[in-house]
């Protein structure tokens, strides 16, 4: 197999025609500081999320992507000592607000983590959890048709329709990865989070997660956090580079890459440092 | 000498001193193991497990009625330290850190130092005393006690064992902290809180010092929960005391059974746990 030649024609140059601004506003940040005790991690972040688009968060390791990341879902909750300031409107409404129902929240805006977290249940229980926890369906056959939408769209219903019985810490890497995907589309979220999706995946898996990636920005907005530029390149219409907890730019992921505004990203990206 | 023979000694002792140290460790097991089985089946029939036990002189007879005591008293300990010692430990390891959860945490610890004995004179006080008289449901009670730290402290560790990636994984579902935990967490660590279940059970089975306030013993057959009820150590103890020969072949086969329960209680957790484990893995 020679090295050069990719093993499948991958989807090159995911841009959309349509300017980011041109888009509804889905998130809508706004001076937002977050604190793990008296450290500062985030600072005056105001940012744009549009809908129906890929936004890739980069930056150095440390720089707050994450905790950026895991504040539009509220998952920095679950962390004593944290304290968030600021605005952050998902689909119109504060989500720090009063009366928010962190539950109803994390419903609409899903999210897929680092290392993929199957429950040590079935393929099958695994995608159906949501579902039956939030009440999302009345009959048997509906649960079945959801499990089974939810895995075709995560493009793993074809590895894995013999054996939704089997346990989900049988499947590879890469498929507990998309099963977690299948897991966080089956409760149909507006808003798809994922922090570093495919960090420890081998490069084919990668590109399948990022093929998936591809398709599924027609049906939600996603915020991808990811360490490695080029898939930042490959998938992304919008990036943000975050440097020490700061918001440097954000803009047309082409823009970014080819004609940043700051020094600072044109260094980072260009790889001078990081 | 060259430093590399030396080295290669040194390591050759050590080794030596390891392998002496897990031989002297497990002599006495096999003594004891071995003298039960071999005093025991001598006494060990048919009559042993279905009959009453036969006025002095006349040879014979069983102890039916203290291998039921026994299950029972282990049983009625069991229902009542299972949910109570695994929702503590769920406790201690969700409010991890906070002050009321190191006080339960001590208080566990405390509880599991106190001499059985104690623990015996304790439920005389509040379950005998006011009734006044011998039940087996103080013998269970009593029993149960021992067990709940034991099993909160399995339960709390193997709890915190759990990645918090699983928990995240629920929470970003839309799942509430007790859901996550019912649903999630507490079901990915079952194999291992039930070995720690069998083996508080296998523990308290042994006891003899607190049923001897609390169940006191019964020469007749009795499952109520309300009346005296005999057991296989407190049988024992009494039979081994005694000044016949008979009682105390006796005593040893009721030693070999009592040992054959708690190994088979073991044994059959065991393949529980590989189960379970292998149906979360396939």
């Amino acid at each position: 197999m020679s090295a050069d030649r990719p093993l499948v024609a991958r989807p090159t140059a995911v841009r959309s025609d349509v300017a980011p601004t041109e888009r509804e506003v889905k998130i809508d940040v706004a001076k937002l500081n977050f604190y793990y005790g008296a450290k500062r991690a985030l600072e005056d972040i105001t940012v744009q999320l549009h809908s129906n688009l890929v936004t890739a968060c980069i930056g150095p390791s440390g720089c707050g992507k994450s905790t950026f990341l895991r504040t539009l879902n509220r998952m920095n909750d679950v962390i004593p000592g944290t304290r968030v300031e600021g605005r952050v409107q998902v689909a119109g409404r504060d989500i720090y607000g009063d009366g928010v129902d962190v539950v109803e929240l994390r419903r609409r805006v899903g999210m897929v983590f680092q290392k993929s977290n199957p429950f040590p249940k079935s393929i099958f229980d695994n995608v159906a959890y949501g579902l039956r926890l939030n009440r999302m369906v009345s009959s048997r056959n509906e649960l079945h048709d959801r499990v089974e939408a939810s895995l075709r769209s995560a493009a793993l219903w074809e590895e894995v329709k013999d054996r939704l019985h089997d346990s989900a810490l049988a499947l590879s890497g890469g498929q507990q990865q998309r099963l977690c995907i299948a897991r966080a589309l089956a409760i149909q979220p507006d808003v798809l989070l994922m922090d570093e999706p495919a960090s420890a995946l081998d490069p084919i898996a990668t590109q399948r997660i990022e093929e998936l990636i591809y398709q599924l920005k027609n049906d939600y907005t996603i915020v991808i956090v990811t360490h490695n530029m080029q898939q930042a390149a490959r998938v992304s219409d919008v990036t943000a580079f975050f440097w020490l907890g700061k918001l440097i730019e954000s803009d047309r992921t082409d823009v970014i890459f080819t004609n940043p505004r700051e020094k600072l990203t044109e260094d980072y990206v260009t790889g001078r440092f990081g | 000498m060259t430093a590399t023979t030396w080295r290669k000694l040194k390591s050759s002792l050590f080794v030596g001193f390891c392998a002496g140290s897990v031989l002297i460790a497990l002599v006495p097991l096999a003594f004891i193991l071995f003298f039960v089985v071999k005093e025991g089946v001598q006494a060990l029939n048919l009559d042993f497990f279905i009959r009453m036990p036969k006025p002095v002189g006349e040879a014979g007879g069983g102890m039916a009625m203290a291998i039921v005591g026994t299950l029972m008293v282990a049983g009625l300990g069991s229902l009542f330290a299972i949910p109570v010692g695994i929702l503590s430990g769920v406790y201690i390891s969700e409010y991890a850190g906070s002050r009321l959860s190191s006080l339960v945490r001590f208080a566990a610890d405390t509880l599991n130092g106190v001499p059985s004995i104690v623990i015996g004179v304790f439920v005389y006080t509040i379950a005998v005393l006011p009734v006044k008289h011998f039940s087996a449901l103080a013998g269970g009670l009593a029993l149960g006690i021992m067990m709940i730290p034991i099993i909160a402290r399995t339960t709390e560790e193997l709890l915190l064992l759990v990645p918090s990636a699983m928990r995240e994984g629920a929470l970003a579902l839309g799942a509430t902290r007790g859901k996550a935990m019912f649903t999630v967490i507490l079901p990915a660590a079952l194999p291992g809180i039930i070995t720690g279940v069998v083996l508080a059970l296998a523990r308290i089975a042994g006891e003899t010092a607190p049923l001897l306030f609390t169940a006191f013993n019964n020469r007749f057959f009795s499952t109520s929960l309300t009346q005296p009820i005999s057991s296989l150590t407190v049988q024992v103890y009494t039979y081994a005391i005694s000044p016949y020969a008979d009682w105390h072949r006796q005593a040893w086969a009721g030693a070999l059974v009592l040992v054959t329960i708690v190994l088979l209680c073991s044994l059959l957790a065991r393949l529980a746990t590989r189960r379970l484990e292998h149906m979360q893995a396939r």
